[in-house]
C-alpha cells in the first residue's frame, strides 16, 4: 500500500499522517505537493489537517482549486479511498467530494481536547475493524467544525448510513452536552455516497500511541490497510 | 473594456445558526438596543475588474460568487454595487 499525503501551504498534520502510514502500518507514504498534478501512484490519499491557505475566505475554499485537488477529485471519482481529516474534511466538502459544510464552532472558540466518538457504521473501508456502537477517544483541534447540511441532504446521508462517527458522552449517548462544536445530530464524520471518501473533524492520526493518551485511531488505519490489501488481491 | 468596482455582500443563510451574529445581537441588547432582532455577520468584498458593460460585470460577479466567494450550502450573496472605477 502506498499513501499520498497532500501538502498545502499551511498543512500542519501532514507529518502525523505520514507517521500513521509509515510507522503504525509500516507502509509506504509520500508527500504530494499542492502545485503538482502527480499522486505518485498512491492507492490512498490523505488530506491532512492544518490551515491551508491560512483559511482565507473560508476553510478549504482556496485549497480546493489547487492543481493537486483536480487529481484527488478524479481519484475519488474512480473509487479511490480518500481520508480527509479536519482541514481535509473542510476541503473535501468545498470540493464537492462530501455533502454539507463546516462552520465556525457554535461557541466561537478553537477547541483542542480529546472527545468520545461512537462508531455508527463499520460498512466502510475505514471502519471495518471497529464494532458498531464502539466508543473511541480521539482528539479534536479546530475552530470550524460545526457540520451542517440542508435538511434533505441530512435526511439522505442519515438514511444511507453515511454518518460514520458521532460525538457522544462516556456512556455512548449523542447528548447535546457531548457535542463540542454544535454539529447537526452530533455528526463528527461522514462518508461519501460511494463510501470511499471519509471526512472527519477528529484526528485519528493523533490517537495511535498510548503515550499520547489514546489508541482509538489505530483501527481506522488498519481497516484501510485491510481494504487496500483486499483490493490489491482481488 | 471599462473598469468596474464590484461590491459583494456575503452573509450566513437565514435559518443557519450564526453564533457571531447572535453574540453581536446579545451585546447590542445589553447596550440598550432592545429593538434589534436578528443579526448576521458576513463578509464584504470589493473587487476591481474589467468588463464590456455594467451588466457583464455584474454577471461575472455572480459567477465568482457561485464558484468561490460564497458557499452555496451555507451562505447567501448579494451584488450590492457595480460602479465605474
Amino acid at each position: 500500500m502506498k499513501a499520498g499525503i497532500v501538502r498545502f501551504p499551511g498543512s500542519n498534520c501532514d507529518e502525523d499522517a505520514f507517521n500513521a502510514v509509515a510507522e503504525t502500518l509500516g507502509q509506504e507514504a509520500v508527500y504530494c505537493w499542492h502545485k503538482d498534478h502527480d499522486l505518485q501512484g498512491a492507492d490512498l490519499v490523505i488530506l491532512p489537517g492544518g490551515f491551508s491557505y491560512g483559511d482565507y475566505l473560508r476553510p478549504g475554499a482556496i485549497a480546493r482549486f489547487s492543481p493537486i485537488m483536480q487529481e484527488v477529485v478524479a481519484f475519488a471519482r474512480r473509487g479511490g479511498p480518500v481520508l480527509a481529516i479536519c482541514n481535509g474534511f473542510q476541503i473535501a466538502c468545498e470540493a464537492g467530494l462530501l455533502p454539507g459544510a463546516l462552520l465556525r464552532n457554535s461557541n466561537l472558540r478553537f477547541i483542542s481536547a480529546p472527545v468520545q466518538l461512537r462508531v455508527e457504521s463499520i460498512a466502510t473501508p475505514f471502519t471495518s475493524r471497529y464494532h458498531i456502537g464502539e466508543v473511541i477517544t480521539v482528539p479534536i483541534a479546530h475552530g470550524d467544525g460545526r457540520f451542517t447540511a440542508d435538511p434533505d441532504v441530512l435526511a439522505r446521508i442519515e438514511g444511507a448510513g453515511q454518518v460514520v462517527f458521532r460525538y457522544v458522552n462516556a456512556s455512548g449517548d449523542a447528548a447535546l452536552s457531548a457535542n463540542p462544536n454544535g454539529s447537526l445530530r452530533n455528526i463528527a464524520g461522514i462518508v461519501s455516497a460511494g463510501g470511499n471518501v471519509l471526512g472527519m473533524m477528529p484526528h485519528p492520526e493523533r490517537a495511535l500511541d498510548p503515550l499520547l493518551g489514546s489508541i482509538g485511531g489505530v483501527a481506522l488505519f488498519t481497516s484501510l490497510l485491510d481494504a487496500l490489501m483486499t483490493r490489491a488481491g482481488s | 473594456m471599462t473598469r468596474y468596482r464590484l461590491s459583494v455582500h456575503i452573509v450566513p443563510r437565514r435559518g443557519i445558526l450564526d453564533p457571531q451574529g447572535k453574540a453581536v445581537s446579545d451585546a447590542l441588547h445589553s447596550l440598550g438596543f432592545a429593538q434589534v432582532g436578528d443579526v448576521r455577520v458576513g463578509r464584504f468584498l470589493v473587487l476591481d475588474t474589467e468588463a464590456a458593460s455594467a451588466e457583464a460585470a455584474r454577471e461575472s460577479a455572480r459567477v465568482m460568487c457561485e464558484k468561490l466567494l460564497a458557499n452555496p450550502v451555507t451562505e447567501d450573496y448579494e451584488i450590492a454595487a457595480v460602479e465605474q472605477a
